[in-house]
C-alpha cells in the first residue's frame, strides 16, 4: 500500500525515494515531510540526549524533530536538514539519526529510562568530579549517546559562490505581506530583492484556498503578484534563499540553495551567499505556531494544526484519518474543519480554554464536530506514533480518545529573530502572550504576523504602506491606493491565546531539539535562576539548531509561573545567527584548498623546491628551513650549514624582511623621532642597526635603517612586523608630526635580499659586483653602497646577521632568481652552501642577536635587552622615549638578556621554560625568569640558550636551574654571547 | 559590517576596507613637561562611552588615510567622519 494518506487527484508526476533504505513514492512538490506523511511515516528520528522516538512537528523551518541525513554520494551527505525543507527528487535517499541499530529498536532509547540522571545542568553538576573521569568517562559516553548527524568525512565535491548585492529595498518574506511590499516598492521604481525561504513564494496563502482577495482566491492574487514583480527589470527574486543574518547598517547575509533539490544538478553552485545592501528592510517573516506542553507531547503523531491544514492543503497529505485538535488558540478550528472536509475524522476538538465563543466554534457545531471545553492533556499512548490521547475533563472524569494525529494549537509567535538581530526592541503584547517588534531600528520596518498583526487583510494593508514607505525613503515617492478587499475566515482577526497551566512534568517536552522539559525548567528556577538567559543556559533550553523557534515562548512562560511573574517582566533571551545553519561551504565560497589563503614565494623558491629543501611558514610566507644534502635529516642539515658559514661561506635568502623607502626633505628628522637610536648622526652611505619602541616604550620592531642620500633611506623591518611599523610610522606621520615633509613606501615586493656571509663572502661577491670597491677598506661593516651586480641595479649593505663578515645584496625582485643562481653558483663553487632559517636562527643565537617576538614579548625595554647604549638620550624626544622614565621601566629588577649554558653540556632547555632559584622550589614560588631561545651550537660543540632573568646582569656566574619535563636543570648564567664577542670577525 | 564614509575618498565603503585606530581626540602630552600620571593616562585611559564615541579609522585598503569617526556604540551607527584637523560634528563641522 503506497501513500495511504495522500488525498485528491494525482495531481503531478510520481517520485521513487529511500527513506532508511526503504523505497517510498512520493509526488513532484513534496517535501521529504509530506511524502513520509503520504505513506504514513511518522517516526523519522530519536531525539538528542533521551534517545525518544520523534515524529514531524511542523511544516517549516522551525522543524525541531524532523532531522535527516541525505545522502547523494561521496562527498555529497549533508546531516541535520530538516525533512520539512528537504525538496523531494527522483531518487533522494536520507537517512533517520542519532539511533543504534536501527531507528524503530534503538539501544539509546535506554537512556530515556535513566532520564532523572540527566536533569537540567547536568552538564554542570553531575559530571563534574572527579575531573579526570570527564575527560575518560562521561564525556566518551554521552557524545557516543547523543549527537546529531555525523560530518561528512570526504572533501565536498561541490563550489559555492558568493555575490554582493546592493538594492533599495529588501524584502525578506514572500507571503501576503511581502508581496504587497514588494509589488508597491516595485511599482515606484525602486530596486528591490524579494527572498523567501520556501521554494515558491505566497507563504501561507500556499495553503489558504478559501480565503479570496478582490474575488479572486487568495492563491490567485499571489500568483499575479509574484507575475507582476517578475515583469519588473529592477526586481531580483530569490526563492530558498533564507535571509540568516542582520548586520550593521542594513547588511543581510541570504543564503540560497541553487542546486540541492534538482535530481540532476548539473553544475551550478550548490548554495550562493548574497551579500546584501539595503537602503530600507521590508520584515516580512510571519509566526510560527507554538506547540502545547503536556506529558507525552513529544509522540510521533503530535504535530502543529496549522502544519496539518499546510499539508493537507499544499501536499495533498492527511497527517492523520482519525485526529484529536487541542486547541489554545482560535485558528485550531479553521484546521479542524480543513481536516474535517479533506477526508479525516476529528474525534474531538479539546478546548482548554473555559468559554471562547465565536464564530468558528458555530461553524464547527454546526459540522457536527465534537467540542469539549476546559480539558487537559495528561498523557498520549503510541509507540510509532501516537494512539490515543488521555484528558481530564472539566468534571475532573479522566477519557481516552483514540487517535492516529493529535494536532496542537498553543497561539502564535511572531517571528522576531532578524528584527532582534538588528536591535531592533521587542515589546511583550499581552494578547499575543508574546513578543512583537516594538521601537524599530532605522530603514527598518515590519508588516503582516511578524509585526503582530494577523489575518490577510492587516497583512496585505501593513505590506503596502511598508513597501511604499520604503521606495519613498529611498528616493521613489508613491502614493497610497486602496487596499484589496479581503474575505478570510475569522480564526485570525482576533488572536486569542491561551496560556496552558499543566503542572511540569518531566515527560512534558518545551523543547524537542535538546530535550528539556517543563520540570528541567522549573527545577532551574527552584535552584536560584531567575535571569532568563541563566536558565536558558542551564538547561540548554532554545540553545539548538533550531534556535528555540517552537521552544522559546514556552519556557518563558513555564519559568515566568515557576517565578510567579509576568512574561514581560522575566525577558527574553538573545537571538542570534543564524536563523537556520548555513553551510560552512557557503560561509567559506571559494576560500578553501590553494585559495584558503595567499603564499608568498621568495626569489629562491624555485631553486629551494629543486635542492629538496624544506620549507616552514612563517606569515604568509614559504621559507627554507635548511637544504638537506644526501639523504641528510634537519639536524644534519643545519650544522652542516652552520659550520660551513663559520668556515667558509653560506647564502641566504633574506627577501622576506620588510623594507620601507623614507624620502623627503625631513626623513632625516622623521627617522630619529620613530627610532631609539641616534639616526642623525648617520651620513650618506652608512646604516645602522635601530630598534623602534611603541609609545609605552616597549620595543616593536627592529631593522636596519641605511642612508642612500641626504632625504632618501632605506629601512628594514622584521619578516613579521612589516605591516605593523608601516601603520606605526603612517599614523605618526599622517597625525602627530604633521609639521614633517615625509612619504613612506613599502618596497617589500620591489626588493629580492640575500645576505652572503661567512669568511669568504668578499672574494663571492666582488667579481659581480661594478661600481663598488668591496674592500675592508672602503666598505666597512655597517656600510651602504650603490652600484651594479651582473647588470641589476645593487643596493649593498654591509651587514651581518650572522656575526661573520656579510654583505646583504638588494637587487629588483624581478633580477633576483638570476642573481640567486650565480651566488649559489659561486658559492658552491669554493665549498660553501645554502643556508636555511634554521642555521640562521643558531648563528645569531651563538652571537646573541635578538629575535623580536622571541628574546622580547611586549614587555621589554631596550636596557632589558643590553642595548641601552644605543639609546639617543640626547634626543628632545622619541616614540617611547618618556616612558622609558616611568617608575616601572626603570625598576633595578627588570629581567635582563643573559646566556645560559647547561651543566650537562648535551642539554636543550625547553624555550619558555621557567628559570627558578633553586632545584626545588617551593609550590607558587616566584620565577625569575625564562629561557627565550635554546639551541644546539655546532660551533661551540655544545648546547647554548637564552633568557630573560630578573636582574639577570647582576647574576652572572651564579647557578639557576630551569625547570624542564624530565626534571630541574642546572644552567650557569653569562653573557648573552657565546661566539667572538669583539666582533673581529665582522669585517673579515 | 559597517559602511563607512571615508571624509578623503569621500565615499561609502565597506567596513573590511578600513582599520580601526583607537579613541580619537587625544592629545599626546608633551614629553618633556608631562607628569608621570599625565603621561600614563595618555598611554592607558580611555572613556569607553556608552553611546557616543570619537574614534580612529585608517582607510588601510583605501588612500590609506587616517581619519575621524563619530559612532554610536550602542546602535552600531557611523554617526559622522571628518578629516584631522577639521572640526569635529560637535563643534559644528562636518
Ligand atoms: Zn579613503
Amino acid at each position: 500500500m503506497t501513500q495511504a494518506f495522500r488525498i485528491g487527484d494525482a495531481r503531478s508526476a510520481a517520485l521513487r525515494f529511500t527513506f532508511d533504505g526503504k523505497t517510498y513514492e512520493g509526488r513532484a512538490g513534496d517535501t521529504l515531510a509530506s511524502a513520509l506523511l503520504a505513506n504514513g511515516v511518522h517516526l523519522v528520528g530519536r531525539s538528542f540526549k533521551y534517545h525518544r522516538p520523534r515524529g514531524i512537528l511542523s511544516a517549516g523551518s522551525e522543524e525541531p524533530n524532523a532531522l535527516v541525513t541525505i545522502d547523494r554520494g561521496c562527498g555529497r551527505v549533508t546531516p541535520n536538514l530538516r525533512a520539512t525543507q528537504v525538496e523531494l527528487y527522483e531518487g533522494l535517499a536520507a537517512h533517520s539519526q542519532n539511533r543504534w541499530p536501527s531507528l524503530v529498536f534503538d539501544l539509546g532509547a535506554a537512556a530515556g529510562l535513566a532520564s532523572r540522571l540527566l536533569p537540567a545542568g547536568f552538564y554542570y553538576k553531575t559530571f563534574m568530579w572527579p575531573p579526570a573521569a570527564w575527560r575518560h568517562f562521561y564525556e566518551p559516553l554521552i557524545r557516543r549517546a547523543a549527537g546529531l548527524g555525523q560530518a561528512p568525512r570526504d572533501p565536498d565535491p561541490d563550489f559555492y559562490a558568493q555575490q554582493y548585492a546592493h538594492c533599495d529595498v529588501l524584502v525578506i518574506g514572500a507571503g501576503a505581506a511581502g508581496l504587497a511590499a514588494a509589488v508597491k516598492a516595485g511599482c515606484a521604481g525602486a530596486r528591490v530583492m524579494l527572498c523567501d525561504e520556501q521554494n515558491a513564494f505566497g507563504g501561507s496563502l500556499l495553503a489558504e484556498p478559501q480565503a479570496r482577495i478582490d474575488d479572486t482566491p487568495a492563491t490567485e492574487w499571489a500568483a499575479r503578484q509574484i507575475e507582476s514583480l517578475r515583469a519588473m527589470p529592477d526586481v531580483r527574486l530569490l526563492p530558498r534563499s533564507t535571509a540568516f543574518g542582520m548586520h550593521a547598517q542594513n547588511f543581510i547575509g541570504i543564503v540560497e540553495r541553487v542546486s540541492d533539490h534538482l535530481a540532476e544538478p548539473g553544475n551550478p553552485p550548490r548554495e550562493r551567499l548574497w551579500q546584501v545592501r539595503a537602503r530600507r528592510i521590508v520584515l516580512a517573516t510571519g509566526a510560527h505556531e507554538r506547540p502545547l506542553v503536556f506529558p507525552g507531547d513529544d509522540r510521533p503523531g503530535v504535530m502543529l494544526a496549522d502544519a496539518a491544514r499546510v499539508y493537507a492543503h499544499r501536499h495533498g497529505v492527511l497527517v492523520g484519518r482519525r485526529i484529536v485538535v487541542a486547541a489554545a488558540h482560535d485558528s485550531a478550528y479553521a484546521a479542524a474543519l480543513d481536516l474535517q472536509r479533506a477526508g479525516a475524522h476529528i474525534a474531538l476538538i479539546a478546548d482548554l480554554r473555559d468559554s471562547h465563543e465565536f464564530s468558528m466554534v458555530e461553524e464547527a457545531r454546526v459540522a457536527g464536530l465534537n467540542i469539549s471545553r476546559a480539558a487537559e492533556i495528561v498523557a498520549t499512548s503510541g509507540r510509532r506514533r501516537v494512539a490515543s490521547v488521555r484528558l481530564r475533563m472539566r468534571d475532573g472524569t479522566m477519557q481516552t480518545v483514540a487517535c492516529d494525529a493529535l494536532l496542537m494549537s498553543g497561539g502564535w509567535t511572531p517571528s522576531v529573530h532578524l528584527l532582534s538581530q538588528a536591535r531592533g526592541a521587542l515589546r511583550f503584547d499581552d494578547a499575543l502572550q508574546a513578543f512583537a517588534p516594538g521601537a524599530l531600528p532605522p530603514d527598518i520596518s515590519c508588516a503582516g504576523a511578524c509585526n503582530g498583526s494577523f489575518g490577510l487583510a492587516a497583512a496585505i494593508a501593513e505590506g503596502q504602506a511598508a513597501g511604499r514607505d520604503a521606495a519613498t525613503a529611498s528616493g521613489f515617492p508613491t502614493s497610497a491606493s486602496a487596499a484589496p478587499l479581503v474575505d478570510e475566515r475569522p480564526s485570525f482577526v482576533r488572536q486569542q491565546a491561551h496560556t496552558p497551566t499543566s503542572a511540569p512534568h518531566p515527560k512534558a517536552f518545551v523543547d524537542f531539539q535538546n530535550d528539556v522539559t517543563s520540570a528541567d525548567i522549573a527545577l532551574a528556577v527552584r535552584e536560584g535562576f531567575r535571569s532568563v538567559e541563566h536558565i536558558k543556559r542551564y538547561t540548554t533550553t532554545g540553545m539548538a539548531t533550531d534556535q528555540g523557534k517552537t521552544s522559546n515562548m514556552n519556557a518563558l512562560d513555564i519559568a515566568a509561573r515557576e517565578m510567579g511573574r509576568a512574561m514581560s517582566e522575566v525577558g527574553l533571551t538573545t537571538f542570534r545567527q543564524p536563523y537556520t545553519p548555513v553551510t560552512f561551504g557557503a560561509l567559506a565560497g571559494p576560500a578553501r584548498g590553494d585559495l584558503y589563503e595567499p603564499v608568498r614565494h621568495t626569489p629562491s623558491h624555485e631553486w629551494a623546491l629543486r635542492r629538496g629543501a624544506i620549507f616552514e611558514d612563517a606569515g604568509q610566507w614559504k621559507r627554507a628551513s635548511a637544504f638537506p644534502r644526501d639523504g641528510e635529516k634537519l639536524e644534519a642539515a643545519v650544522t652542516r650549514e652552520c659550520r660551513t658559514v663559520r668556515e667558509c661561506v653560506g647564502v641566504f635568502d633574506a627577501s622576506t624582511l620588510g623594507k620601507i623607502e623614507v624620502a623627503g626633505p625631513d626623513a632625516l628628522e622623521f627617522l630619529d623621532r620613530m627610532y631609539v637610536n641616534d639616526v642623525s648622526k648617520l651620513v650618506i652611505g652608512r646604516c645602522r642597526y635601530a630598534l623602534m619602541l611603541g609609545e609605552n616604550g616597549f620595543v616593536m620592531d627592529d631593522g636596519i635603517v641605511g642612508r642612500l642620500d641626504a632625504h632618501r633611506f632605506h629601512v628594514t623591518t622584521t619578516s613579521g612586523g612589516l605591516a605593523h611599523v608601516l601603520a606605526h610610522m603612517e599614523d605618526f606621520r599622517q597625525t602627530e608630526f604633521t609639521d614633517l615633509r615625509v612619504w613612506l613606501t613599502d618596497v617589500t615586493e620591489q626588493w629580492a635580499t640575500f645576505a652572503v656571509q661567512g669568511p669568504r663572502a668578499r672574494e663571492i661577491v666582488a667579481p659581480l659586483i661594478e661600481g663598488v670597491d668591496v674592500s675592508a677598506g672602503e666598505a666597512p661593516h655597517m656600510s651602504l653602497r650603490e652600484g651594479q651586480i651582473l647588470d641589476a641595479p645593487l643596493r649593498l649593505f654591509r651587514a651581518s646577521f650572522t656575526g661573520e663578515c656579510g654583505f646583504e645584496i638588494n637587487v629588483p625582485s624581478g633580477a633576483g632568481p638570476r642573481i640567486w643562481e650565480a651566488l649559489t653558483q659561486r658559492v658552491e663553487a669554493v665549498g660553501g652552501c645554502a643556508y636555511g632559517l634554521e642555521a640562521l636562527d643558531v648563528l645569531r643565537a651563538e652571537k646573541g642577536y635578538i629575535i623580536v617576538g622571541q628574546e622580547t614579548d611586549g614587555s621589554t625595554t631596550p636596557d632589558d635587552l643590553g642595548y641601552g647604549r644605543m639609546i639617543g638620550r640626547a634626543k628632545p624626544d622619541f616614540i617611547g622615549k618618556r616612558s622609558l622614565t616611568l617608575p616601572h621601566l626603570a625598576r633595578p629588577d627588570r629581567p635582563q638578556l643573559v646566556g645560559l649554558l647547561t651543566r650537562d653540556p648535551a642539554a636543550v632547555l625547553e624555550e619558555g621554560s621557567q628559570i627558578v632559584p633553586s632545584p626545588r622550589p617551593a609550590i607558587g614560588a616566584h620565577a625569575l625568569g625564562h629561557v627565550t631561545t635554546a639551541r644546539r651550537s655546532p660551533t661551540l660543540g655544545r648546547t647554548i640558550a637564552l633568557a630573560l632573568v630578573e636582574n639577570g646582569r647582576a647574576r652572572l656566574g651564579d647557578t639557576l636551574y630551569a625547570t624542564a619535563t624530565t626534571g630541574m636543570l642546572a644552567v650557569e648564567v653569562g653573557a648573552p654571547v657565546f661566539y667572538d664577542p669583539s666582533g673581529s670577525r665582522l669585517d673579515g | 559590517m559597517l559602511l563607512i564614509r571615508c571624509p578623503f575618498c569621500e565615499m561609502d565603503r565597506p567596513e573590511t576596507e578600513f582599520r580601526y585606530g583607537g579613541e580619537a581626540l587625544i592629545e599626546r602630552p608633551d614629553p618633556a613637561r608631562a607628569t608621570d600620571a599625565e603621561w600614563t593616562d595618555y598611554l592607558y585611559n580611555r572613556t569607553n562611552p556608552k553611546g557616543r564615541h570619537a574614534e580612529r579609522w585608517r582607510h588601510l585598503h583605501g588612500c590609506g588615510r587616517f581619519f575621524n569617526c563619530l559612532r554610536d556604540t550602542v546602535s552600531d551607527r557611523v554617526l559622522a567622519t571628518w578629516r584631522p584637523g577639521e572640526r569635529s560634528p560637535e563643534e559644528g563641522g562636518a
